[in-house]
């Protein structure tokens, strides 16, 4: 057995999702993403199979990785039972573990979503929040958003008078001792470390590509970057 | 092989429940949240807590593979945490991305019976807590499906277009993680959904069997999440959006608040894009949280409901059931006092 393979392994989504594939392509099929990008679920799984060493090490480095939205529609209907997105969850988290993610465009975008997500749990408990949907960053969200987003206090309060402030309800502040539990959280189980890593690995890489560091202008680069190869 | 939704069947607690909110539901449909409540306590006389200490499930950091399986492990732990000391057994979750969290954890926990010893041991480190798996797990359209047609017995309308008097044609989009994950924790499985369509039943609609009706609304977390990423998003909803209009759908209604709010939102953005409605005269699609349109059934005001805060205007879908509203309330506040307008867009504006 190759030393990745071993590594991947020990992660409990991989003894769970992958049993043995027949190279059927039906959860290639049936991937949102696939439709979208040059992308084969399929390819993964026989790749991950072969225990190749070299083989994996390039998985980890590259961009096909990445464009699973974890949508788990492979799931149920893989004919041998195996779920490609947990053996592909399985690969990131190994990918970031070992700094390869930095290797793909795709895989630099992690530091954009620690940043983001992962800092908007720090800050404040909850994966999002509206005064962080800025609309200037999502003009997807369109002029009603932009609506409530400018006028967030009197939008909220019309659903109920706890916005923001401790005690329950919508969008309400979590208390002191809930949030100190939740970093403790993230502390104990290797959250905290995790982060660090993606930060250090994301810094060496944006020295070597010419940025000060990762900085705000790699942050907009990483986010916003998309060299045209991935469709 | 289970053939029909009926085989699979999976039990509902009928009462005290322990409520964790959504991240996206509480940020895009706080009216959602409060109506659901409301149904729970007032219109079905059941017990639910509303407890403010409970936090995210981390679930969007999970599926972007920025928070360990261990952390959110933890995290889950918690909130059962939460669930037991407040002397509960039943935990309702208002999201799919969590409910999927809850219920993996759960299998995990079955399966790998040393990850539920970390996960106490953590759990203990981290916050000298203890916890107990919740003897019931259910999603919030679960809860309003089991009391679907004590529901109906209290209709205020129908969902029956009240100039034809034909039953509105719908479209349930049920959200990747409610049974993709697991089909067992689902009504239905995940071939067969039949959370939704249960209760459009029996309010008086008619569900519309299209190709794509089980296609992923696209979001995919990090997909979305960065910017760069969004063209794979909007390129799955406009799919399922192509297969659904030869239909004429009345309306969406989808048990995901983030599949809710991405059909409303990606509707926006394509008529921006490319001039293209997917409505009828020159209208988007309204997209329905369930919990909107219990709450339409049940007679509540439509902007108390919290559907002026939908980038699809829904006034079209209001005139065929024949629910009464008041235009000039649509942005006023708490008081009476008016917040402003949004600004006009195509799919956003409607005079009759
Ligand atoms: S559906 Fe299953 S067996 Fe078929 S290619 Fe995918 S992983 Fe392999
Ligand atoms: S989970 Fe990933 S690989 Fe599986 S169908 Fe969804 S996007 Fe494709
Ligand atoms: S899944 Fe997401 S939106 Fe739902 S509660 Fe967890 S973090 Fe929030």
């Amino acid at each position: 057995m190759g030393k990745y393979f071993d590594m991947l392994m020990e992660d409990v989504r991989m003894k769970e999702g992958l049993t043995a594939c027949m190279n059927c392509g039906i959860c290639t099929g049936v991937c949102p993403s696939a439709e979208f990008y040059n992308y084969d679920p399929r390819q993964i799984v026989d790749t991950v199979q072969t225990q190749d060493d070299r083989a994996i090490e390039e998985l980890l480095k590259s961009d096909t990785i990445w464009y699973c939205g974890e949508c788990m529609s492979c799931r149920p209907r893989c004919p041998r039972g195996n779920t490609p997105a947990y053996i592909i969850q399985s690969l990131r988290s190994l990918s970031q573990r070992l700094g390869f993610f930095v290797y793909s465009e795709k895989g630099r975008q992690q530091l954009a979503l620690k940043r983001t997500i992962g800092q908007n749990i720090l800050n404040t408990g909850y994966c999002l929040m509206p005064k962080l949907i800025d609309p200037e960053l999502h003009p997807e969200q369109g002029p009603v958003w932009k609506w409530v987003y400018e006028h967030d206090r009197d939008v909220f309060e019309r659903f109920g008078d706890n916005y923001r402030q401790e005690g329950p309800g919508a969008v309400r502040k979590i208390d002191d001792q809930s949030m100190a539990e939740l970093h403790n959280i993230l502390k104990v189980t290797g959250c905290d470390d995790f982060f660090d890593n993606l930060e250090k690995c994301s810094e060496q890489k944006a020295i070597e590509m010419g940025f000060n560091g990762a900085d705000e202008e790699y942050f907009r680069y990483i986010y916003t970057t998309d060299n045209g190869s991935h469709q | 092989m289970k053939i029909s939704w009926k085989e699979y069947q999976k039990d509902i607690a009928d009462d005290h429940y322990y409520y964790a909110r959504s991240c996206i539901r509480q940020n895009f449909f706080p009216g959602s949240e409060a109506a659901f409540l409301h149904i729970l306590g007032n219109d079905l006389g059941r017990d639910i807590l509303d407890d403010a200490r409970h936090t995210s499930c981390t679930g969007i950091g999970y599926h972007s593979d920025i928070v360990p399986l261990d952390t959110i492990m933890t995290v889950v732990a918690r909130q059962f945490a939460l669930m037991t000391e407040a002397g509960y057994e039943n935990f309702v979750s208002s999201c799919i991305t969590s409910f999927g969290i809850y219920s993996e954890a759960l299998e995990m926990w079955h399966e790998f019976p040393e990850q539920e010893e970390k996960a106490h041991e953590y759990l203990y480190k981290a916050t000298g807590r203890e916890f107990k798996k919740p003897k019931n797990l259910a999603h919030t359209s679960d809860i309003i499906f089991h009391h679907r047609h004590q529901i109906a017995a209290q209709a205020k309308h129908k969902l029956i277009n009240v100039q034809t008097g034909e039953p509105l044609k719908v479209v349930d989009h049920i959200g990747c993680h409610y049974a993709k994950i697991f089909p067992k924790v689902g009504v239905g499985g995940s071939e067969f959904p039949y959370v939704l369509s249960g209760m459009v039943e029996a309010w008086g609609g008619e569900c519309i069997d299209y190709p794509e009706r089980r296609h992923c609304c696209g979001f995919g977390f990090r997909n979305y999440l960065v910017q760069a990423n969004r063209g794979c998003p909007v390129a799955n909803s406009k799919k399922k959006l192509e297969s659904m209009a030869p239909y004429k759908p009345d309306f969406i209604v989808a048990n995901c608040p983030g599949c809710t709010m991405f059909l409303d939102r990606w509707q926006y953005a394509i008529s921006e894009m490319e001039g293209t409605l997917y409505g009828q005269d020159g209208h988007g699609i309204p997209v329905l949280t369930y919990e909107e349109m219990a709450g339409l059934v049940l007679g509540y005001d439509p902007w108390d409901l919290g559907m002026q805060l939908h980038q699809v205007a829904v006034e079209p879908l209001l005139d065929k059931m024949g629910i009464e509203y008041d235009p000039g309330a649509k942005y006023l506040g708490k008081n009476g006092k008016f917040i402003g307008k949004p600004e006009d867009s195509l799919i956003g504006c409607y005079t009759k």
